[in-house]
Parts: C-alpha cells; structure tokens; sequence
C-alpha cells in the first residue's frame, strides 16, 4: 500500500480514496431510499382509516429531545474527525464515544416514543398512515441502531491499532453515515412531526 | 401435520411433479459428479471464493443461461396452451403462476445477470483496469443474485408459486400462498446484490481507467456501463422499499396496499413503475453498448457519431424516470397526467432514434464482414425499430384504452426485448466467448441460430399484434374457438418452438466448439478496437502485466494503425485482493433467511438474522491486505502465454 502523506489520513491510499467515492455513491441510493418512503409518506399521511391522525399523536418534547441529542452528535463526530485529523487519538476517541452516547440515547428516547403511540392505538397495523409513519420513523432509527455498532467496532479498532489510514478511513466513513442520518433527522423532524403538528 | 403443509404446493399437477423429480436428479448427478471426479475443493478455491472479476462474469453467465432455458419452458407452455382455442393443457391457476414466473425469471433472473455479466467481464478490461474497486462486494454481489434466484425458483417446488404477474398488483398479490412472499423476498435480496453492482461500477468506472483515458475516450461499453450503474443506484431503492413495504403487508399485516383502513393499490403499482420503467433500460442500454462494440468492429470502421451516442445514453437515463405512468393511462389519473406522460414516453425515441442512426451510418460506409455478432446486430436493427414504432403507438394515451392488457402489449415489449437485448447477448456472447474461454464458437452454427431466432421471433410475436388489437386479453389462459383467434396462437406457437430450436442450437453450439473448435486463436480473433483485446486469452488473473497507456476509444486500433505504444515501463509487482468464503457463506444465510421469512418461520429468522450481522462483524474486524504477485511470477506467466 502506498501512503501519500501530503493528503489526510483518511484519502492517503488509493484504497481508501476509492471506499470514500464508493460510500458517497451509497449515499446516493441511501437518499433514493428516504425519498421514497418520504414520497410514500405524503401520499399516505391523510390516509388514517379509523385510526388516529398526526396531529392527535404527535408529541413535541421527545421530538426535541431527540433532534437536540442528534444534532448535537453529528457536531461531536466532526469534532472527532478533526481531532483524528490531527493525530490526536485519545480525543477523537472521547468524541466518539460522546457521540455513540448520544445516539444511544437518542434511540432510547425514540423506543418510548414508539411505546407510547402503541399505546395510544397507532400501531404498525393500525392504519395505512401509521404504517408508514412507523415504518419511516423505524427505518431511520434502524439506521442509527446499526450505526452504534459500527460505530462501537470502530472505535475498538482505534484503540487496538490506533490511528492508521485504515482506521481513519473507516472513522471517516463512519462520520459521513452519522452526518446523513442527521440530516434525513431533520427532513423527518420538519415534514413529518412539525407539519403534522401544525 | 399442520407445519409440512405449508410447504406442501398447493396446486399441484403433473408437470410440477416431473419438473421436481428433473431437479432432484440433476441435483444428485451434481453431486455425485463432484465427488467422483473430487472437485469440490476445486470448486471452493476457484469458483465460490474467487474474488476475480472474470471469475464471477463467468458465473453470471453460466446462472443467466441457466434461467434462460427456467423461462424458456415456461414460454413454450404458455405457447402450448394457447395455440388452440378452448386447451385444457394447463388450468388457470398454473398459467398464471406461468406468466408470473416466466416473467421475473426472464426480466431479473436472465436479463439482469447476463448484462451484469458483460460488465463484469468487459469493464475492467476495456478501462484497463486489474479488477473492479470493491473485489469482495462483488462476489456478494454475484452470490447474493445467486441466491435470490434460488430462493424464487424453488417456489414451484416447496410451498407454490407467485401468480401475481411479474408486476405483482396488489391485492391480487393477497398473499392466499406464499408466492407472494417468495417474490418479495427473493427479488428483495437478489436486488440488493443489483444495487452494491451498481456501486461497485460506478466507482470502478470513474476511478480505475487507465492512464489518458478521459471519460469522453471511454469505449462505449464502458459508457453504457456507467450510465446503466447510475441508473441502478437510482432506481434500485425504490424497489427495496416497494418490497420492504408489500413483504410487511404479507407477513406484519400492515396496511400499505390494502383496500381497509387508508391503504392504496396504486401507491404499489408507481413504487413499482418508478422502479420498473427505468429497469427495462438498464437491460438496453448496456445491449446498446455491445451491438456498439461489435458494429465498430466488424464495420472496420469507429463508431459515428461518439458525442450524440453518450448523450443520447445521459438523455435516455434521465427520461427513463420520468415515463412510469405510462403504465396506468387507463386507470383513472385523467387527461393532464396521461398527457403528460404520453409526451415524456414519445420524447424517448428521439435519442433512441439518434442512436439507430448513428449505427446506420457506421456501416454505412463500412466495410462489413458478416460474423455471427455482426449478423445478430444487423438482425437487430430493423425488428427492434419495429418494436420501438409499436411502442410509440402505445404511448399515446387515448389510443392506449385499446391497447391495454392485450396481446398488442405483450408483442410490443418482447419486440423490443428480444431483438434489442436477447440478441444483444447472444451477439456479445459470441463476441466474447474466445476471449473468456480461448476458442471460437461456431460460426455456421451460429448464424443458423441467428436466422432462426430471428424468424421464430417474427412467427411469435407478429400474430399477437393482430389478436392483440382484436381483443385477445393478456394473462388469459383460454379462448373460445368463436373469437376467432386459433389460427393465429397456432402460429405463435410454431414461431415460438423454433426459437426454442435456436436456443437449443446455442447449446449444441458450445457443446460443438468445445470438441472441435481450433484452440490455435490469437488474443484478438476479431481484429477489435478496445483494450480487452489487448491482453492474452486466457486473460492472466492480473489482467495487464503492465498499465496500459491510451490516447483515444479505441486504444488497441490506434496500436495497430497509428503505431501507438500501449505497454510502457518495467513490470512492477501487483497488488491483488485474496479470495474469501465470506460472500458466499453470508449470502447462504441470506437464503435461510429468506426462506425462514417466506414460511414465518420466525425462530430460523432470528437467528439468521443474527447470522447476517455476526457476518458484518467479523467483516468489520478483518484484516485482510491482499497479496503482491512478484515480479518473477509475472515474468514467468507472461512468457509462458507468449510462448502458448
Ligand atoms: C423466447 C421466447 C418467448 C416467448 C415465446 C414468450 C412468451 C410469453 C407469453 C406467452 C407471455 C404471457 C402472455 C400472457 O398470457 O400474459 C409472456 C409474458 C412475459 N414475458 Fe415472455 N416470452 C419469451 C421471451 C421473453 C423474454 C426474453 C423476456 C424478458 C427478458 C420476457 C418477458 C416477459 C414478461 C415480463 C412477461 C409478462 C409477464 C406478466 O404478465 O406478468 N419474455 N411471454
Ligand atoms: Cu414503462
């Protein structure tokens, strides 16, 4: 492997300069993906059968909990690829985990989220509406699950063989994923929960 | 009693019994050759674990003609069926779980693996390249297609088949038997392999071209492989989630595309479209690239018009997304939409029709010689323009309440199918087979096959242009004699089971060349113009000892012309990525989890599920560099195939 050290860490092989290209791509689909259960979502939303409405479920205090503990991790992530991109490993460590933290609790605050629509009668079967709200909302947080063990891996890797262009690369990647999930947080926090509030 | 039943098939007849029995034995012929012969660690180093890119074209190739002749059966026995009024040969519920088979089997099972095929096998060649940038993905790619199509086609054996039609309407995919959930499922994970193609491509194609070669001197292959990978990336989503959401609907009873509760069929059928429409380009486009290789070629003569082929290609992808409700004009979206996308639809033959031209006039003032690619490409132009005035005819919306769901729909799109991407193939097949394999086919055998493709496709379809516009229905399994349509079935029927002669003939072709076909070729039979032509045959693991250097599209004919050096410098040792049972194992899981799923079996899909993510885990953790071939070993190949 040729290491070019006049790039950063994570682009310094070819390797890796074709896994970030190759990741973006897959972003690509991955916005194709929210798109169309977004798409789904506007078509379907008024569609509630005998079930509830948005507007009678929709609660916004965890809604603004979990978009504060989510924006505030993708700021953290960046603070650690910058931290990564200095060298200084022990730092990018400790904003790593302050983001999986963070997104931890960002799950937890969506699981009682969900518990209480169950309870309030919009399950996953319980109107078209409910389908795709639950499935939108889930596939997100589907998402963000898979991340924090992506994430947890990474940051072992880290550990165990410290800052190396395979592991800054696999950080920067990672960074890249946990960005787009916040940024598809904050279309589902305006079209889905402030619309349906409004 | 009541577990075994699930999986019992809930129609059965005859022919399933005998096409069970046709499987198990082929299945044990399988693996007792295997073990006598003591292949099975052959077949593990070489084959499952390969991470070549040749490798895995090649097993593309080997399953899409497998499933060739899956739906090539189904065919002949819809032909059967209908070529006499009032036939009692097959009952409804088998025809329509026919149809639905015959479809998905020909379009994702056939199709899809064939062009991938040619992208695997030609892009990083003709770019130069030593292999694509995400070797490992690949071979998850491959094996997790592989499984997909498995998965879909044990269907008729355990547990019945889909008989929803190839685009699966709801609510008549209810989800009565699980065939509905085999086509969720199993197309759910063979897409996913599509998509992480598409990736791979994409990535391979910008970043790994040689040395000179700028996008607008990448052969036309290599364009159309770009241009398919994007449209892949774009298209393919949309299906995940179509699935994702009609799979939940069968098994978690939610409400999607229920008729209760604010669920909406039609939601289903444009998720489907929007994916469905552009597919059908994703075939094309790549057999547009091919029928571009070869006309160049056997033209002697560069392909007219470079700039207007690659942007009616970006015109085409762009336009494909914008069509899908051509679809439904007459399920109530009124006039504006059905205008709309009556317009969208037509604009497509303007950049279709530029490239036409543009053959045209490559041969035009070529000096033409006849092989058995040039003859499929030649074939090719007039039945599929045929094919793409029918379609123009469907595209205009009012005239379209006469055309739907008839016959006239079914004759337009095999019309453009058949001679635009089934002769594609075949054409490439050709063209590439003594490169993959180091000896010619046929020719004799192959323009025969060529010529009875062709006139068994003409016998076919044409019929069905007539009885479609007379109101012979789609998807019906009889007719009464009164209609008046028999004669004309009958003719379809005998058209059809020519070209099931011509097929035959293929494989008789390369059981023929096999035997007798001179092993003395050189690495570039056809005198050609791109890069794959430029390396040995059999193509080395590595591809090109040394990186080639070129200066235009058509680096290898500017070797032989222009005196243009392609190989510069010293060997230098190459990088190369090891081989790896991870794709193939993990994509077993995938299998069981489909099947677990299909069946809600749902203590097997946890665990399995459990399966794939330890899977992803050890992936994540893995450290695996690859290995350097040396110096000494590429001398010492090199040699040797200089010297065979
Ligand atoms: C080789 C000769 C072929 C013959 C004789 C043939 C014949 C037929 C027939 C009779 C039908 C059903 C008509 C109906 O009752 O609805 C059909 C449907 C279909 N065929 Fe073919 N076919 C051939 C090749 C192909 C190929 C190569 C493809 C695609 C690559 C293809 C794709 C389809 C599709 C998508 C349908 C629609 C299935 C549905 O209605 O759900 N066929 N074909
Ligand atoms: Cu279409």
């Amino acid at each position: 492997m040729k290491i070019d050290h006049s790039l950063p860490l994570e682009y310094s092989t070819e390797e890796n300069r074709l896994k970030i290209l190759g990741f973006w791509i897959f972003l690509g689909a991955e916005i194709m993906l929210f798109a169309t259960l977004f798409a789904s979502y506007f078509t379907l939303y008024d569609r509630t059968g005998s079930g509830p409405t948005g507007a009678e479920i929709f609660h916004i205090t965890p809604v603004l909990f979990e978009t504060i503990l989510l924006l505030t991790s993708s700021f953290t992530i960046g603070l650690g690829i910058h931290a990564m991109r200095l060298g200084r490993k022990k730092a990018m460590m400790g904003f790593f985990i302050v983001t999986l933290l963070l997104g931890l609790a960002f799950l937890g605050v969506e699981i009682f989220e969900f518990v209480t629509y169950v309870h309030e009668g919009a399950g996953i079967q319980t109107s078209a509406f409910t389908s795709i709200l639950l499935t939108t909302l889930g596939t997100h947080g589907a998402h963000v699950t898979l991340g924090l063990f992506w994430g947890l891996y990474i940051l072992i890797q880290v550990k165990r063989d410290g800052l190396t262009p395979e592991t800054g690369n696999k950080s920067f990647i990672f960074s890249l994923y946990w960005h787009f999930l916040d940024v598809v947080w904050i279309f589902i926090f305006s079209f889905i929960y402030l619309k349906g509030m409004m | 009693m009541e577990f075994f039943e699930r999986f019992a098939i809930p129609h059965p007849s005859f022919a399933i019994y005998a096409s069970m029995v046709a499987a198990g034995l082929t299945l044990i012929a399988i693996v007792a050759g295997l073990t006598y012969f003591k292949k099975w660690g052959y077949l593990w180093r070489e084959w499952i674990t390969t991470v070549d890119h040749k490798r895995i074209g090649i097993m593309y190739l080997i399953s899409a003609l497998m499933m060739l002749f899956r739906g090539g059966v189904d065919a002949i026995m819809m032909r059967a069926q209908l070529a006499v009024p009032d036939n009692t040969l097959l009952d409804s519920q088998h025809y329509n779980e026919i149809f639905t088979t015959h479809g998905v089997v020909m379009i994702l099972f056939m199709a899809m693996p064939f062009i991938i095929f040619f992208m695997n096998f030609v892009v990083p060649l003709q770019i130069g390249a030593r292999d694509v940038a995400f070797p490992r993905l690949n071979a998850l790619s491959f094996w997790l297609f592989f499984m997909g199509a498995m998965l879909f086609n044990i269907s008729f054996m355990v547990g019945g088949s889909p008989d929803a039609g190839w685009t699966s309407y709801f609510p008549l995919a209810d989800g009565e038997s699980v065939g509905s959930h085999y086509y969720m499922i199993a197309i759910q994970i063979a897409g996913i392999g599509t998509l992480m193609t598409g990736i791979n491509f994409i990535t391979t194609i910008l970043k790994m071209r040689a040395p000179g070669m700028t996008l607008m001197k990448m052969p036309m292959f290599t364009w159309a492989s770009l241009i398919t990978s994007v449209i892949i990336v774009f298209a393919f989503p949309v299906l995940t989630v179509a699935l994702a959401m009609g799979t939940m609907d069968l098994l978690f009873g939610t409400q999607f595309f229920t008729l209760e509760n604010g669920g909406m069929a039609m939601l289903w059928a444009n998720l489907f479209w929007v994916w469905g429409h552009p597919e059908v380009y994703i075939l094309i486009l790549p057999a547009f690239g091919i029928y571009s290789e070869i006309i160049s070629t056997s033209a002697r003569r560069n392909l007219y018009g470079y700039k207007s082929m690659v942007g009616s290609m970006v015109l085409i992808s762009l336009l494909s997304f914008v069509v899908w409700a051509h679809h439904f004009f007459t399920m109530g979206q009124g006039a504006f939409a059905n205008s709309i996308f009556s317009i969208t639809t037509m604009a497509i033959a303007v950049p279709t029709g530029v490239k036409i031209f543009n053959w045209l006039l490559t041969l035009w003032k070529g000096k033409i010689e006849f092989t058995t690619p040039m003859l499929y490409s030649i074939l090719f132009i007039p039945l599929f323009t045929l094919g793409g005035v029918t379609g123009v005819m469907l595209a205009m919306s009012a005239a379209d309440y006469q055309y739907h769901n008839t016959m006239f729909l079914v004759a337009h799109f095999h019309n453009v199918i058949i001679p635009g991407v089934v002769f594609a193939m075949l054409a490439g097949l050709t063209f590439y087979w003594p490169k993959m394999f180091g000896f010619m086919l046929n020719e004799k055998i192959g323009k025969w096959t060529a010529w009875l493709l062709s006139i068994g496709f003409l016998l076919a379809f044409m019929p069905m242009y007539v009885t479609g516009l007379d109101g012979q229905a789609r998807r019906m399994y009889t007719y009464s004699e009164s209609t008046g349509f028999g004669p004309l079935n009958m003719v379809s029927f005998v058209g059809a089971a020519i070209m099931a002669v011509g097929f035959v003939l293929i494989v008789y072709n390369i059981y023929y060349s096999v035997r007798y076909a001179s092993r003395d070729i050189s690495a570039d039979p056809w005198d050609a113009r791109t890069l794959e032509w430029a390396t040995h045959t059999p193509v080395p693991e590595y591809n090109f000892a040394i990186t080639p250097e070129v200066a235009s599209s058509e680096a290898l004919w500017d070797v032989k012309k222009k005196g243009h050096v392609l190989f510069k410098g010293d060997y230098e040792k190459i990088h190369m990525p090891n081989n790896s049972g991870v794709p193939f194992i993990m994509s077993c899981i995938f299998f069981a989890w489909g099947f677990s799923l299909v069946f809600s079996l749902w203590i097997p899909a946890i665990i399995t599920t459990i399966g794939i993510f330890i899977c992803m885990t050890l992936r994540s953790f893995e450290k695996d560099h690859g290995h350097y071939i040396s110096v000494k070993e590429i001398e010492d190949t090199e040699s040797e195939m200089r010297g065979a």
